[in-house]
Parts: structure tokens; sequence; C-alpha cells
């Protein structure tokens, strides 16, 4: 009796954790296996032959990604765009394998993962900007604070910083808590990686605590929740729970709202490109998707999701 | 006659097709345990066997897996945080569990111990990520509220959760334990005019104690190996925990949260595998303690 309980719960164990690799590995030979037997078929039966574009990446640009894809299944019946997020860190790893057409990027690459791509696929990775972000740094919307300095959030964020209290911001909460809750993302995000970079400044780490999220509307939908909270997210990911700080380089500069004006004239300070990213000079299907989401119509979507739209070319 | 000689000629060799097909049915299932650690073993092994930092990995508490300047892989916080979440888990789990398999066992009529048992067998089948969103939306604000903590994921929700996961499994073995005891201990017991707590307590326990140590054992190796749950319930944050409201991170939330992302064989990468070799040890020490105690049970 024993015995037959022991195995039930044992066994399962091992299995589904430890085999994660393999069955991912299975996983991608079926797909890869029913993609080439869907064209295989519509080949064969003479029809309108679907063109697939697989792309991933970026959670800051997963809904603007996905928003290009459906409208353009309007455009371009013809085409299929397959849009997943996972994190910049997880398309750039995709394209350098080989495995996706775009990835998107909130971030550029590194010189390292450049040369990884020509290593594994002989061809260099070429970079589009489709648009711009205003990296936006929320509160929730009962804080007091409306405005932050780059050196501020730096002495928050950073290792070695100095501010772990709201009152050293010169706040009060109305609940009463003073403690700084910041909340981050995990490492393989693009817009980790900016905000190192462009806040804490190259070579400097986060300190460690602070709460990881593993996408954008996470970290929002967590201030949201807790009163005492920070984090940094994509402006399209507002909401009404939470505020936007006006942010200026240092003590003393004049403050600016995270908008699509500010962004354009940089005036805010922590404002980035958005990527995608492609293996070599875009071709086919591919290069008709990038043109099209440079068009007019493609662009007016980057402002509907949230977004900066590129300038108007010539101007 | 030679019709009936073929015949069984026949069956002889489908008796032995199938054997064959049972017995490599089981043997697979080793083949696959040892495939399984060999792959992750030897993933790790480059690293581990290269100027690993052993003392870093074990007694630093700074995890920088991909920083420019200074790249760090102090997991102590993260061997921390597994120990304060599953630490927290038996704490609540056992005495519940333990009670649970004791109320089940002797106390209730036959009605209410069918309906229990199957009431606790689909606590068992609810999937970890749905207690994981159970932690983060439910328990986040029940803790919130209760205890007025800033952030309601914290070591406290990883640990109910993990509890409410372990206790099924310690129920049903504490159960079965209890009713391997033989019925002759307990009318020798009632005739010597115990209570009925005397009776569990000096007679019972004592005479199933390898069974519920057993399954103790079986609940802490659910709760250090559980992954998804805690990677949401529990906050995520590197740190090692000074109260039960401090947000942690697990061993198992590190790898699943990183692995997609670091380059194939680079150190990063081999880091994580590291840990997947620490927890596999830490999960098959545990298991075998398990399957020692309760074959000194069955000995007996």
């Amino acid at each position: 009796m024993i015995h037959s309980f022991k195995f039930q719960f044992l066994r399962p164990r091992p299995w589904s954790r430890r085999h994660l690799m393999p069955s991912v590995a299975v996983l991608a030979v079926t797909l890869a296996c029913l993609l080439a037997g869907c064209s295989r078929s519509s080949e064969s039966g003479g029809k309108a032959k679907k063109t697939m574009i697989q792309d991933t990446g970026s959670d800051t640009m997963v809904n603007l990604a996905q928003a290009w894809a459906e409208q353009y299944a309007t455009v371009d019946p013809g085409v299929s765009v397959e849009v997943s997020g996972g994190g910049s860190g997880t398309g750039i790893a995709a394209l350098v394998s080989g495995t996706v057409d775009i990835a998107n990027c909130s971030r550029r690459f590194e010189q390292q993962e450049i040369d990884t791509a020509k290593k594994n696929t002989g061809k260099e990775p070429r970079e589009f900007m489709v648009g711009y972000d205003a990296l936006a740094v929320y509160v929730s919307k009962n804080n007091p604070l409306n405005e932050i300095t780059l050196e501020q959030l730096a002495d928050i964020y950073a290792e070695g910083g100095k501010i772990t209290k709201w009152s050293q911001l010169g706040v009060k909460l109305p609940g009463g808590s003073d403690e700084i809750i910041r909340v981050s993302r995990q490492s393989n995000s693009g817009t980790y990686f900016y905000f190192r970079e462009a806040i804490l400044g190259k070579g400097r780490d986060f300190r460690l605590g602070s709460r990881d999220m593993q996408g954008s509307k996470d970290v929002v939908e967590l201030v949201a929740n807790t009163s005492s909270a920070i984090g940094y997210s994509g402006m399209g990911y507002n909401t009404p729970e939470v505020k936007q700080l006006r942010v200026a380089k240092k003590a003393g500069d004049k403050f600016y709202a995270p908008t699509v004006a500010t962004t354009l004239d940089h005036t805010y300070p922590i404002a980035r490109p958005l990527f995608m990213y492609t293996l070599g000079d875009p071709s086919g299907a591919v290069k008709k998707y990038l043109d099209w989401i440079h068009s007019e119509e493609g662009q007016k979507i980057v402002v509907q999701s949230g977004y900066v739209p590129l300038p108007k070319a010539g101007s | 006659m030679p019709v009936r000689q073929s015949r069984r000629r026949v069956e002889i060799l489908a008796e032995k097709l199938i054997e064959l097909l049972i017995r490599l049915c089981g043997v697979s299932a080793i083949l696959f345990v040892f495939g399984i650690f060999f792959f992750v073993f030897r993933e790790g092994a480059q690293l581990l066997f290269h100027g690993f930092k052993f003392g870093e990995f074990f007694f630093s508490q700074e995890w920088y897996p991909s920083s420019q300047s200074n790249v760090r892989y102090g997991a102590l916080a993260l061997i921390a945080g597994t120990a304060s979440v599953t630490a927290l888990a038996m704490l609540i789990a056992v005495p519940f569990g333990i009670g649970a398999a004791i109320f089940i066992s002797e106390f209730c009529g036959p009605r209410a111990k069918e309906s229990l048992k199957v009431t606790i067998e689909l606590l068992a089948a609810i999937p970890s990520v749905v207690w994981g969103f159970v932690g983060l939306t439910v328990m986040n604000r029940v803790i919130i509220s209760l205890f007025h903590t800033p952030i309601g994921l914290n070591v406290l929700n990883g640990g109910l959760i993990l509890a409410l996961m372990s206790v099924p499994i310690i129920v049903s073995i504490g159960e079965d334990a209890l009713k391997a005891v033989p019925d002759s201990y307990r009318e020798a017991a009632l005739a010597l005019g115990v209570t009925r707590w005397q009776l569990i307590y000096r007679v019972l326990v004592p005479a199933a104690k390898n069974g519920l140590l057993a399954a103790v054992l079986l609940g802490v190796g659910r709760a250090v190996g559980e992954t998804m749950a805690v990677l949401m319930a529990t906050g995520h944050a590197v740190k090692i925990p000074t109260s039960i409201f401090d947000s942690v991170r697990t061993l198992t939330a590190t790898i699943a949260a990183e692995l997609g992302e670091a380059p194939v064989h680079s150190n990063h990468y081999q880091v994580l595998f590291v840990i997947g070799i620490l927890l596999f040890t830490i999960t098959f020490l545990v298991n075998l303690a398990a399957d020692l105690i309760v074959r000194g049970l069955r000995s007996k």
C-alpha cells in the first residue's frame, strides 16, 4: 500500500521538471513537422499559400507587434505573422540561433550577440527602428510624489544607492508605510538592460532585493496593488490605477512627463528607440511587412498602442 | 494434435513478447531517470570541474548573472529562499497533514472517510500554476489587509501555498501508515482501558512513526521541487529573509526565469544547471531517506 503511494508521487516529479529541454525539443520538432505539413498540403492544393513570419521578443513591444500582425492580416491575407513575447533576450537568442524571422528588441544588440549571430548563421543582424518608447516610472496613484530625477532613481535602484525610504524623497505615504518597494524586471528584459545602462550607468548593477517581474504588464499591476511600490515599464502600459512620474535629468532641471512630444524632441530623458531585427537583409514577405510597418498606416498603430511613432520622413 | 500444439506455440510466443514489452516499460523508467541525471550533470559538469567557485556559490548572496562589469553567481540567498519557504510550509503542513491522517484513519465513519479522501485527492490534482495564481491575486490581497505589510508576495504567501500543495501527500501516505498498524494493537490497548487519545499518542503514532516520517519527507521533497507556484507567490527578490514578510526567490524559480535567456553553454547557463544538480541532490537525498525509512518499516 505504502509502496504504491510512494511511487505515485515519486515518479512524476523528476519527470515534469528535469525533462524540460528534451520536451521543448520534441515540441519544436512536432511544430516544425506540422508547419511543413501545412505548407506542403496548401501548395498541392494550389490555393492561396500562407507565408508565416515568426516574430518574437520584447515584452514591451508584444502588444504593439500583435496589433501590427492583426492589422497586416487585412492588408495581405496571404501572410500570417506569429507574435510571441518573452523578453528582448529571448528574441535575440531565437534570432541568433536562426529560429525566427524577426526579433523585437527594446534595446540594441550587443557586439557579442552580433558576433554569435555571424558565427551561428553566417549572416549579420540588420536593425530597423520602428518607433520609440518613453520608459515611464510608475507609482501608485495615491502616492503624493509627482517628480523624480535620474540621480534619485539611481540612488533607489543601484547597488550602493542611498535611498530606501519615501521620506528621503520628501513624501509621506497615506498608508504610513515608508519603505520603498522596488519593482524591477527579470534579467533577460530589454527594459532591464536599458534602465541599467541609462540610469544606473555603464557597469553598475541593480541592488539586490527588488521584486523582479516577468512582464511589463506585471510591473504596472504590482505597482497598482502596492501603495509603497515604484516600478519602470513601457509608456504603453499606463492604467488609471497608477501614476507616471515626471522625470528630470538632475536636480534643478525641468521635469517632463512621458508623452509623444517630449519623446520626439528628446526632452524626456529616458526615451528609447524600439527595434526589429532580421538576419541579413530581409527579402520577400518579411521585407514587405517591415516596409508596411514604416508606412503611415503602420506608424498609426504605434500611436494607437500608446507608443511614439518615428518622425515623418523628410521632416 | 499438431494444430493444438502450434496454437500453444503461438500463445507461448505472444506471452513472451508481451512479457518483453512490459519488461522494457519497466526498464525504460530507470533509463529515463539516469538519462535525465546524465543530461543535467553533463551540462553543469564542464563548469563544475573547471574553476567553479564553490565558496562564492554557497556563501555569497550576490546573484548577478548578467552583470556587465562584475558577474557573480552567489546562490546563498536562493538557497535561503528555498529553505525558508519549505520550512514554513512544513511547519504548517505537518500538523495539519498528520492530524488529518489520524482523523481519517481512526475517528471518522466510512462515509465521511470516503468523501474526505476524495476531496483531499482533488486538492492534489490542482495544477501548480493555478496555485500560483491564487497566491498572486487572492493571498496577496489577504496578506496585505491582514498584516498591513507593504506587499503580500513573501515567504508567508509561498509557504501557505506550498503547505496546501503538500498536505494531500502527507495525508495519503500518513493514513496508509496508520492503517498498516495491526488491529491487534488497537484491541490490546483498548482492552487495557486506554482512552482514544492515549491509544493514538502512546500506541498508534509510535507504531507508525516510520511511515509518518516518510510522509513528511515526501512532503518536503514536493515543496523543495515546486517551481511555478513559488515563482508567482514569493515575489522573486534575491534576498535572505529576516521575517516571514520578506520576499524571496527560490532555486527552482531562478532556473525557470533565467534558463530561456541564458545563451547555451555560457557560464550563466551552466550555473543554472549546477543549481539543477543541487536540487536533484536535495530531492534525491530526501527521497532516499524516505525510502530507507519505509524499508525499515516493512522489515519489522
